[in-house]
């Protein structure tokens, strides 16, 4: 990377409060197309909140978050728009319990995004099929496997062709095996260029897909790198501390 | 979805089996000897009571039934029934709208939150055949142009009026009740918020308040009888015209047969749609 590639996101000064209690502090963070950033630390280090402010689910105290070269922490900015570009996928799955896994594909493209019916179904079908869901597109989502959920999920935020995907511990309910079938999807995608910041906490994982790793800690990042360097020789000693009880 | 392999079951489980089929059959004998039981003692109770006589005469003489059973069933049907089929769907889209309108968050719409409001609050609280009176004889004696003096319509907003209220509040409850996590799926999937409370929190919302929803349809459909406070010739009104001429209300039970007959089948087959829409969901048939 020696040209400056085109930054698709970045954050600077960013702080988000509940209350008192302050969950995230001074994050700047830049993100190029193509980026795949890994963010990890403890729970409750700011992780999920992070990436709840990045599509406008939470709103922040402050700071400024630019996507695309438009500031969306604009208060006249329509957060629809910022989240039809940007895809989520969350720990606990939230597919919608009454819809088929297709409808639940298919709802946002049709509804939001104005596709026609029928090619929404195709492209939906064609993840599914791609992703081993064939089988389960007119089943409902509780009658799946975790790890079949987790990748419906994943299968519903890729139907809108997001520029960005948001992922919020993925794999954190799931056991081994099931978390085995979801990171390989998101390392197909990570080789098809797809953006992405993940929370995880699958560091193995992250060494090997990740362009760059944040190390959240208290609610600030307190080191970024390289894979290679925030592992292998981490600055601080906090992220020592807390990879040594991790690995 | 592996395909079912050949299973033949061992000795240990044959002989499960066998046990676990004795004691069904044992249980099946004590739940008919206690309930036979129970209903003779009821019966022989009721029968050998020193009035017996005087009421099976005045609630259960065959002929009054036979002799008021035309007019019994022309109000029942023409009235009860009737406003019963035409009003439950008019409260459940009253009930919708009021409580989705609660729910909204857009400046403009503060007016029509503080009517919906201002709504329950009103109509929960005042007594339903009140509400049946005002209407029944208070707007025809407006003497309005264009509004129509039909009993049966305005008695039938007056009920609409008064459950669409308490609908109103149940799906507000259901509402209420869809995890969070979900507004924010859709919100992340950039669904707007009228989108999301139609695409997936409503549906989920209905589903979980079917039996409170039941519930209040049924009670509705005991309600329409309140009609009669402004002289409609309802089923229960009928029946007991009758009474008051041949001083015997035994068409007054048969009315309240009528009632069962529709309310009963009506929470059975709702019953069976909810456990059905679970079956699908879960996936387990």
């Amino acid at each position: 990377m020696t040209t400056p590639m085109s930054e698709l996101l970045s954050v600077a000064g960013l702080r988000k409060s509940y209350g008192d209690r302050v969950v995230l502090a001074d994050i700047d963070l830049s993100i190029s197309t193509h980026d795949v950033v890994c963010l990890i630390g403890a729970s409750g280090s700011g992780k999920s909140t992070l990436l709840r402010c990045l599509n406008l689910l939470e709103p922040i105290d402050d700071g400024v978050i630019t996507f695309d070269g438009r500031e969306i922490s604009d208060p006249l900015i329509d957060p629809r728009e910022v989240r039809r570009e940007i895809g989520m996928v969350f720990q606990a799955y939230n597919l919608f319990p009454h819809l088929t896994v297709l409808e639940n594909c298919v709802l946002a493209p049709v509804k939001v995004h104005g596709m026609e019916k029928d090619e929404a179904r195709a492209r939906a079908e064609e993840l599914l099929t791609r992703f081993g869901l064939a089988a389960h597109s007119s089943a409902h989502p509780d009658s799946l496997s975790g790890g079949q959920q987790q990748r419906a999920a994943l299968v519903r935020a890729l139907c809108t062709r997001p520029r960005l995907l948001l992922l919020d511990e993925i794999t954190a309910a799931l056991d081994p095996i099931l978390v085995g079938e979801v990171l390989e999807i998101v390392r197909a995608e990570a080789a098809a260029g797809m953006t992405m910041i993940l929370a995880t906490h699958e560091m193995a994982f992250a060494r090997e897909v990740a362009t760059s790793v944040c190390f959240l800690d208290g609610g600030r990042i307190l080191e970024q790198g390289a894979p290679d360097q925030l592992f292998g020789d981490p600055r601080e000693e906090r992220t020592k501390e807390f990879l040594a009880r991790i690995l | 979805m592996s395909a079912v392999e050949a299973w033949t079951p061992s000795v240990r489980q044959l002989e499960r089996e066998s046990v676990e089929r004795r004691r069904r059959h044992q249980r099946a004998l004590v739940a008919l000897v206690v309930t036979l039981v129970v209903f003779a003692v009821i019966v022989v109770a009721v029968t050998s009571s020193p009035g017996w006589d005087r009421v099976k005469e005045t609630f259960f003489s065959w002929p009054d039934m036979k002799a008021a059973f035309p007019d019994v069933l022309h109000g029942f049907l023409k009235y009860n029934v009737a406003m019963f089929l035409i009003a439950e769907p008019l409260i459940l889209l009253v009930g919708i709208a009021v409580a989705v309108t609660r729910h909204t968050v857009s400046p403009w719409l503060t007016p029509l939150r503080i009517l919906a409001v201002v709504y329950t609050d009103l109509f929960r609280g005042l007594p339903t055949i009140l509400v049946v009176t005002l209407f029944g004889l208070g707007i025809p004696a407006l003497q309005l142009t264009g509004v129509t003096n039909s009993l049966f319509w305005l008695t039938l907003v007056a009920l609409v009026l008064c459950y669409g209220a308490y609908v109103a509040e149940v799906i507000r409850a259901g509402i209420d009740s869809v995890h969070p996590t979900q507004l924010a799926s859709a919100e992340a999937l950039a669904l707007s918020r009228a989108q999301a409370m139609w695409h997936v929190i409503l549906p989920q919302a209905l589903r979980r308040v079917v039996p409170p929803l039941v519930n209040d349809f049924v009670s509705l459909q005991k309600d329409t009888a309140l009609i009669s406070v402004v002289g409609v010739f309802e089923a229960l009104k009928a029946a007991s015209d009758y009474g008051n001429y041949h001083f015997n209300y035994s068409p007054m039970v048969l009315a309240g047969v009528f009632f069962l007959v529709v309310t009963i089948p009506v929470a059975r087959l709702t019953d069976w749609l909810s456990a059905r829409a679970r079956r699908r969901e879960w996936g387990r048939s």
